[in-house]
Order: structure tokens, then sequence, then C-alpha cells
């Protein structure tokens, strides 16, 4: 029993596992909430695109501070807000497509950051914890920004409940209803862009996409209303940090990859779960 | 709470003067005036790309019109709150995770201050509205699952909730089974009795005849509005829909119209 207890506790007796912790949890919280929308708009790809684009806008800050990680998470967020709005306006006010246009800032803003972090000797350490995300270099600093922001944007969505489930749902009815839509759609997009900034520092830009659909996207097999979808995602995203990180302790896996395992292994065993039961009751 | 204009009532609830929209080149609708007044219950025939659906978007202020103007008792469309779209249902995501009493309540989003969640006033007037479309056992139902009958009634409670005044349902008997038409046609009986002004999108020139004060003939110009027998003549309807026509005369002034082939309109 005792071997138990401690072989569960023993992870955390470390402070920068705590702190990890804690990150991994409200980063999934946030990334499931704000997530649930992503999934039922079709947005994924959307997603994928403006976690890479914040590279060039952390590199920028990376060489600027020489290296210094605490204001990094402002230099993603700056960038983060741009490029949403970027694509949006590229993709509204032109013959080209909006996966096009996001394809394009994409690609673009990713290879800018490569490029600037490419300047600096010891690269691929760098490169590789901003790709991947680095959770347990996390920052009593880092964990009250994650913090604030979190909360921020978790207040936003509950605040205007209604008005982004109906621009989701119907955007019609919402214009009847003579709601700003464009405004809460450009909304939308700002809290994106808020949650790949926070969720930055804990599974990194590449796997990012990961955290924003897989939760939501796993509890939508389980439930049909949008309230339980949050709460069920939210679970599984902050329970998902929680198996990742003894993972990642007991098996010295990287930490944003083990988080994102346990979230796909989730998703598959809720999905076959689930089609057997309706291949079941077919018959 | 959000900005609208009161009514003036003594003016049409639908006053359409010289509307033009155009895409492009295309005209959609092409200088159309007519209006309607409280508790009508109007046809919009047509044949497919008639613009039908432009001319209910206009109406409700989704789209803005290209030239000439549309004024709901007395005022533009645009700050409104009393005009109700309902959608065709291809155009609805069925998977969306709600179910029916949630979609009605998304008609109540307007009276409702911001920040707020649903009083027991909202509850009540989407049960209502659900009783009135008797849907009231199936409210907690997840949209999909649904009869098509049943989702076009959903949307009408949502519309009822909206407390709306004039409803505009695009096509709402499409791919409908005859009874579930005749559950839908049903409601506009008890639409009418509530003073709602209702304009219906459809196809069957039947229906249209049977259940509608006046019917407007529309292809892209007006060609025709009024009671049917004015309207649904053999001449104005082969104007409206040309060679796609399909006229079949039983029994003195029975018709029927097929335009689901291919060809593009002539004017």
């Amino acid at each position: 029993m005792d071997a138990i207890i401690s072989f569960l506790i023993q992870p955390f007796s470390y402070a920068f596992m705590q702190r990890g912790l804690i990150a991994s949890i409200l980063v999934g919280i946030v990334c499931a909430v704000v997530g649930t929308y992503i999934v039922l708009r079709g947005m994924a790809f959307f997603g994928d695109a403006l976690a890479h684009t914040i590279l060039p806008g952390v590199a920028v800050g990376y060489l600027v501070s020489g290296g210094a990680r605490e204001t990094l998470f402002w230099w993603a967020l700056g960038t983060s807000v741009v490029s949403s709005l970027g694509i949006s306006v590229i993709s509204r006010n032109s013959k080209i497509k909006e996966d096009t246009a996001i394809g394009i800032v994409f690609a673009g803003m990713f290879a800018l950051g490569i490029a600037l972090i490419s300047t600096v000797r010891s690269y691929a350490v760098d490169l590789s914890h901003f790709l991947f995300g680095d959770v347990l270099g996390v920052t009593s600093g880092n964990l009250w920004t994650i913090g604030i922001f979190t909360g921020f944007i978790l207040l936003v969505v509950l605040a205007f409940y209604k008005e982004f489930l109906t621009v989701s749902f119907d955007p019609i009815l919402a214009t009847t209803l003579r709601m700003p839509v464009k405004l809460i759609n450009t909304a939308l997009l700002i809290l994106i862009a808020i949650t790949v900034a926070v969720a930055m520092q804990t599974v990194g830009v590449a796997l990012m996409v990961a955290m924003l659909v897989t939760p939501a996207a796993t509890a939508s097999l389980l439930t049909n209303r949008l309230p339980k979808m949050m709460v069920l995602a939210s679970v599984i995203a902050g329970a998902s940090g929680l198996v990742g990180l003894f993972l990642s302790y007991y098996l010295s896996i990287a930490s944003g990859a083990a988080i994102v395992l346990i979230c796909t292994v989730v998703f598959a065993v809720t999905w076959a779960v689930k089609s057997f039961h309706r291949k079941q009751s077919r018959l | 709470m959000y900005p609208h204009t009161h009514h003036l009532t003594d003016q049409p609830i639908l006053d359409v003067r010289h509307l033009t929209v155009a895409y492009g080149q295309l005209q959609v609708v092409d200088d159309l005036t007519f209006h309607l007044h409280p508790g009508e219950r109007v046809a919009v025939v047509g044949p497919n790309g008639a613009g039908k659906s432009t001319l209910f978007k206009v109406v409700a202020g989704v789209l803005p019109p290209t030239s000439g103007e549309v004024q709901i008792y007395g005022n533009g469309p645009s700050k409104h709150l009393c005009i109700a779209y309902i959608p065709q249902r291809t155009a609805v995501d069925w998977r969306f995770p709600v179910n029916v009493s949630d979609v009605v309540m998304m008609g109540r989003a307007a009276k409702m201050k911001p920040f707020s969640w649903p009083t027991h006033n909202d509850y009540q007037a989407v049960n209502r509205a659900l009783e009135i479309v008797d849907l009231r056992n199936l409210s907690g139902r997840q949209i999909s699952q649904l009869s098509g009958g049943q989702q076009q009634r959903m949307f009408i409670a949502r519309a009822l909730a909206q407390e709306a005044e004039l409803i505009l349902m695009d096509e709402p008997l499409a791919g409908l089974d005859v009874p579930s038409q005749e559950g839908v046609l049903a409601l506009l009986e008890t639409l009418h009795q509530q003073g709602v002004t209702v304009m219906v999108a459809t196809h069957d020139l039947d229906q249209a005849s049977t259940y509608f004060d006046r019917i407007l003939l529309l292809n892209h110009k007006m060609i025709g509005f009024g009671p049917a027998k004015q309207v649904l003549t053999t001449e104005k309807l082969l104007l409206a829909f040309g060679g796609k026509l399909k006229i079949v005369d039983a029994d003195g002034d029975l018709v029927t119209l097929d335009d689901s082939c291919c060809h593009g309109g002539e004017d």
C-alpha cells in the first residue's frame, strides 16, 4: 500500500513537477473548453496553423531577451492575436479561400520562426522546447500568467455563452436577433489566440492542435449537450495531463508528447467502444 | 438587449419598394414592389434560383439590398427583433450538441440581458412554444433524432419563442412526407390566428393555392401577386417557370409542376 502511495506521490514531491501538473491541468481545461467551439465549427486547421504562427514572435522575444523565458508568453500572445486577425482579414477580403489563406500564413510564419531561431548556436534544444513544450520548465511566474488568462477565457466563454452558441449554430438567427455577429466571431478568434499563447509552454506549438481538438472530440462522442461536452472535455484533458506527467516521469518520455498520447488513447478507446455499441444495437 | 426599433403600427408589417439585389452582374431580385398586412399568409412561388431565399434574407435584414428599400412597420429591417427566418433543413448542422429546447431557447437570446442566463419567464415561453407545435414530449431530444416534420416544427417554435411577428420559411415542406407537410401547414392556421404574418417559399402550387391568402409568383421579377385565382394562371406560370413547367389540367384547375430539371431560367 505504502509502495503504491509513494509511487503516486513521489513524482510530485518536486516543486517543478507540481508546477508542471498545475500548468498541464489548467492548459488542458482552457484548451478543452475553447476546443469545443473549434470542433463544432470545424476550425481544427485554423487552430493548428495559429499555434505554428506564434513561432517567429517567440523567436524574436527569445533573441531580444537573450534566452530568458519569462517574457516569451507576451511575445507569443501578441503574435497569435495579430495572426488570427490577419488570417480572418485575408480570407474575408480576397478571392483566396480561407483554408488557402491559413496555409500561406501558417507556413510563412513558421519558416520565419525557424530561420530566426537557427541564428542561435544552441538552436536545436531551444527549438524543440518551443515545438514540443517544456512543461517541467514552468516557473511560478508562468503559472500565474497561465492561471490568470485561463480564468479570463473561462469567464468570457461563460459570460457570452448564448452569443457564442447562437452564432456557432445558426449565424442567420444571430443576425435576426441583431447580435453583433462579426464582433462575436472576432472575439472567438481572439480567445483561440490567447489559448494558443497560454498552451505554448506545456505542449508546444507542434502538438497544440491535439489539445484543442482531441479532448473536445472525445467528449462529443459521449454527450449531446454543449455544457456537458465542455465539462467532459475538461475532465478528459485535465486527467490526461496528470497521467501524462506520470508517464513522462517514470518512462522518461517528453511530457508534451506523453499528455497528447494519453488524450489520443482516450479518444481511440471511446471511439471504439461507441462504434462497438452502435453495431451491437443495430443487430 | 441589442438595439431595436419600435413599430409604427399604422404602417404595413412589410413594405418592399423597388427592391433589387445583385450579385455582381446577376440581378437575383429585380425591382420588386409589394406590401403585406399583419396576419397575412403569403406563398412565394418560383423556380429554383428565382430569388426566393435572397428575398427572404433581405427582408430579414441579413443581406443588404443593392437598391430599393424594405421597411418593417415603417423602419428598415436591420434593427427589428420581430422577424424570424427559418432556414432550409439542408442548411443546418444537425449533429450540433443541442436538444430541442436548447434550439427553441436560442430564440429567447435577444430578450435576455447581457451576461445573463434564461429565467423562469424564458423557460415558460419555450414550453408554451413547444406546446403549440406539439413537441413538448420531445424537448430533451437531440435534434438529429427528430423527423423532418418535427425539425421544421421545432424552428417554428423557436420563432414563437422569439415572439416573431413576421416568419419567413424557406422551403419548409421540401423533403417532407405528406402527413408531416400537413402538420406544418396546420400550424400556419395557428400562426394566422395569433396574428403572425407568414411568408413561405414553396414549390407546391396546389398547397400554395389552398393554404395561403395570397401568392407571390417570382422569377427574379415579380410575375404576379394576389389571390391564387388571379396569379396561378397558365400564362403567368409559363412566364415564371418557362420551359421547366409541366402543367397537368385535371378536374378544371389542378396544376402540378416539375422544375427539377437542369436548364437555366429564361426571362
